[in-house]
């Protein structure tokens, strides 16, 4: 494979939409080489050997964590994560000087999640070293679409022009449907959504993708679907009135799948509701990608800490005496 | 005594003689007969206007001095152009009992004693919270000049009956903050294609203009008149215009953001652009100002809401709203008068003689016997929005580290000098 390596023009990794069509290709590139490493018997390169990754998490999360963790080590940085119950932001700190804080250990890349859209950006506003979106509230979630068109590019041996994706379940709430679109149309994927419409985003008419409310019309000839995890509160807070009525509307079973083209494929960013938002055999079938989406995610997150972490190396070191 | 020569008024020059703090002979330039002990003074390059009247303020004194308080509000006003402002209730204790009011009375004595002048709004209800009346009449006579729940409003239809009602005894208007609660809640910009992008919950604009219905309807059934605080959108507008041409008593403001910024202020998560209601799309913004120059919106005011600076740096969900306008008052309406949207009597109408007819406030017609209110303003001078520059003690202006062209130069209330 060969690799592109013009210098890398992002500080941070905010969302999809900063990047071009070559970046993307240079990242899902780069993650092909690091998820051979992920195969090896012996998954550590000493790439990133003295360089330190704030995981700053301020909002619960376990796999995307772990799996910027894993692929931070698997590199050999530094990680540290930092949590809101073990953070002072529990104590009346605010983001601005938690951010400071951490800034003044001198990271080479922090990773943020947090629950405000936005708080991403807020961050690299006021940071000098690199910052890295693993979730703002409901707006973007970067790395996640990356992995997302990783795992399927390999399902659709590197072909994207002319496919088609349903995103089913809740794109109003969801950066990861937001994510996706961006990134999946701007690859030539031909992307629906498909939910309540108390769950999909104002001024969706205007997005370039195309809108269904029943999951029977949006799978026809679909070339793979992806279920979005239902979170719980949305129920609460009146979107929906119970969970038995959403499931039997939109819960994706094998026999809504057979309505999609032959060898569709499912996604499902987890963690799952079995039997809400995707049927278990579904989530078990040779048609899943979920477990390829997890490990793709570790490879999306080596090529990511890889290229934000060194990509002012080359400058400081032209700086430095010889 | 004084003259003032060669002022321009209404794009001619004029000069004013001011005897005894008030207006005692106003004409074209060189018409006047002038006593010879007058002192001159040389109003050459300046625009002149009446001291405007801004019915929509928050100077946050009592209880959130850190933000504003009477001092600095009112040196704001001055140097903005406004002379008499009206000041909502929603501070700490709130302004429902009369020793609140006359706190506000006695600090803006104090600090201006010539002006610019506070007049207190009265909360419509105890602590603003909805469900009891305060007691209106302790308030009218301690010096409250209207009735308001401005920052909470008022889900209950029945309440708002009530206080239109017993107000209306007193004199007072009801200037209602309209907005349906549950629509609104927890939002943070206006809800539309912009919002769904940037993934944070929008507030739909049909939020202001059900409850802006509702005291319409209210307002008729009644009899009685009713003020629509700081409308921001085209659907509330049709419900106004139907309103006026069915002969509801209903009079509404608009605030200069809401004529010169769309949501896209909001761009980049600016909590500096975060206010109540929300602004609106480019279409609203016009036609809110064919709606300020057809007069279907009566006044302009500033809906000035200080915040420290620290209290806005913050993801945008976690940031209040609000954002100061009186240091800007008159600057940013010039700008809508260099770009040809308004002209100079529009200004006045909308800025000094209308809010005084609906709130039966003093104001300067340039007629003898006026109250000498008056402002100069040079239309060239440039100056950059920063803490430094704003007598605010907030800056949390959409318009911060911008170029503005024009400021008041010179400003006198009763014939005195205050700027």
């Amino acid at each position: 494979m060969h690799e592109d390596t013009y210098p890398w023009p992002h500080k941070d990794l905010l969302d999809v939409t900063g990047l071009s069509r070559r970046d993307v290709f240079r990242l899902l590139d780069s993650a092909r080489s690091f998820h051979e490493i992920n195969r090896r018997p012996v998954k550590k390169v000493p790439t990133l050997k003295g360089k330190t990754v704030v995981l700053f998490f301020a909002e619960p999360s376990t796999r995307t964590r772990v799996s910027f963790d894993t692929a931070g080590k698997r590199l050999s940085a530094d990680t540290f994560a930092l949590g809101k119950s073990g953070s002072s932001q529990l104590k009346g700190e605010t983001l601005k000087d938690t951010a400071l804080t951490l800034q003044a250990m001198n990271p080479d890349v922090i990773v943020i999640r947090d629950s405000s859209s936005g708080a991403a950006q807020f961050l690299a506003e006021r940071l000098r070293c690199p910052v890295v979106n693993a979730g703002d509230g409901c707006h973007a979630h970067p790395t996640q679409a990356l992995l997302d068109a990783y795992a399927l590019r390999d399902a659709w041996h590197d072909k994207f022009e002319g496919k088609t994706l349903v995103i089913l379940g809740d794109s109003a709430h969801g950066r990861v449907a937001r994510s996706n679109v961006h990134l999946l149309t701007s690859l030539g994927v031909r992307v629906r959504l498909c939910g309540p419409r108390t769950l999909l985003p104002p001024g969706v008419e205007k997005w370039p993708v195309e809108v269904f409310s029943r999951v029977e019309d949006a799978v026809q000839d679909a070339d793979a679907v992806m279920c979005l995890r239902l979170q719980l509160e949305r129920q609460q807070a009146g979107l929906l009135p119970d969970l038995r009525d959403y499931s039997a509307r939109y819960c994706l079973t094998p026999a809504r799948l057979a309505l999609a083209r032959p060898g569709a494929r499912v996604l499902h960013p987890g963690p799952l509701n079995r039997g809400l938002e995707i049927s278990s055999e579904l989530a078990d079938s040779s048609a899943s990608l979920i477990l390829d989406q997890v490990a793709a995610g570790v490879a999306v997150r080596m090529a990511v800490l890889y290229l934000y972490a060194t990509r002012s190396d080359a400058a400081v070191g032209a700086g430095e005496p010889a | 005594m004084m003259i003032l020569r060669n002022a321009r008024y209404l794009g001619e020059p004029y000069d004013l003689l001011v005897r005894d703090g008030r207006v005692a002979a106003f004409g074209p330039a060189g018409s006047l007969d002038i006593p010879s002990d007058a002192e001159t003074v040389d109003a050459a390059g300046h625009r002149l206007f009446p001291s405007l009247i801004d019915a929509h303020v928050h100077l946050r004194e009592p209880g959130f001095e850190w933000k504003e308080d009477v001092a600095s509000g009112l040196a704001a006003a001055a140097h903005g152009g406004v002379g008499r402002v009206l000041c909502m209730a929603n501070t700490d204790p709130v302004n429902d009992e009369a020793s609140v009011t006359r706190h506000i009375l006695d600090a803006a004595a104090r600090s201006h004693p010539h002006g610019p002048c506070a007049y207190p709004v009265a909360a419509a209800t105890v602590g603003l919270k909805g469900q009891e009346l305060a007691p209106l009449g302790e308030l009218a006579a301690a010096g409250c000049v209207a009735v308001s729940n401005d920052g909470v409003p008022l889900a209950n239809t029945e309440i708002v009956r009530r206080v239109m009602e017993y107000a209306s005894d007193l004199g007072l208007i009801l200037i209602d903050h309209c907005e349906d609660p549950g629509l609104a809640r927890a939002t943070h910009m206006n809800e539309g294609c912009l919002s769904g992008m940037m993934g944070v919950k929008g507030q739909p604009d049909v939020a202001e203009t059900i409850q802006a219905g509702r005291d319409i309807l209210l307002a008729e059934y009644l009899g009685l008149p009713v003020h629509i605080a700081h409308v921001s959108c085209r659907r509330t507008l049709d419900i106004l215009a139907w309103g006026k041409a069915r002969g509801v008593r209903v009079s509404a403001e608009t605030c200069p953001h809401y004529l010169l910024l769309d949501e896209s202020a909001l761009e980049g998560y600016n909590s500096n652009a975060k206010i109540n209601p929300p602004l609106r799309t480019p279409d609203d913004v016009d036609a809110m100002r064919a709606a300020v120059k057809s007069g279907l919106i009566d006044i302009v005011v500033t809906d000035h809401a200080p915040h420290a600076a620290h209290e806005k740096e913050h993801p945008l969900d976690q940031a209040p709203n609000g954002i100061t306008g009186l240091d800007t008052a008159l600057t940013l309406m010039w700008s809508l008068i260099a770009a040809g949207i308004l002209d100079e009597a529009d200004l006045m109408r909308l800025y000094a003689w209308k809010p005084a007819e609906i709130f039966g406030l003093p104001v300067n017609r340039f007629r003898p016997g006026d109250p000498a209110d008056f402002c100069l303003f040079d239309p060239e001078r440039e100056w950059v929005v920063r803490p430094e520059s704003l007598y605010s003690k907030s800056a949390n202006s959409p318009w911060l580290g911008k170029t503005l062209r024009g400021r008041v130069s010179a400003h006198w209330m009763g014939g005195v000098k205050i700027v």
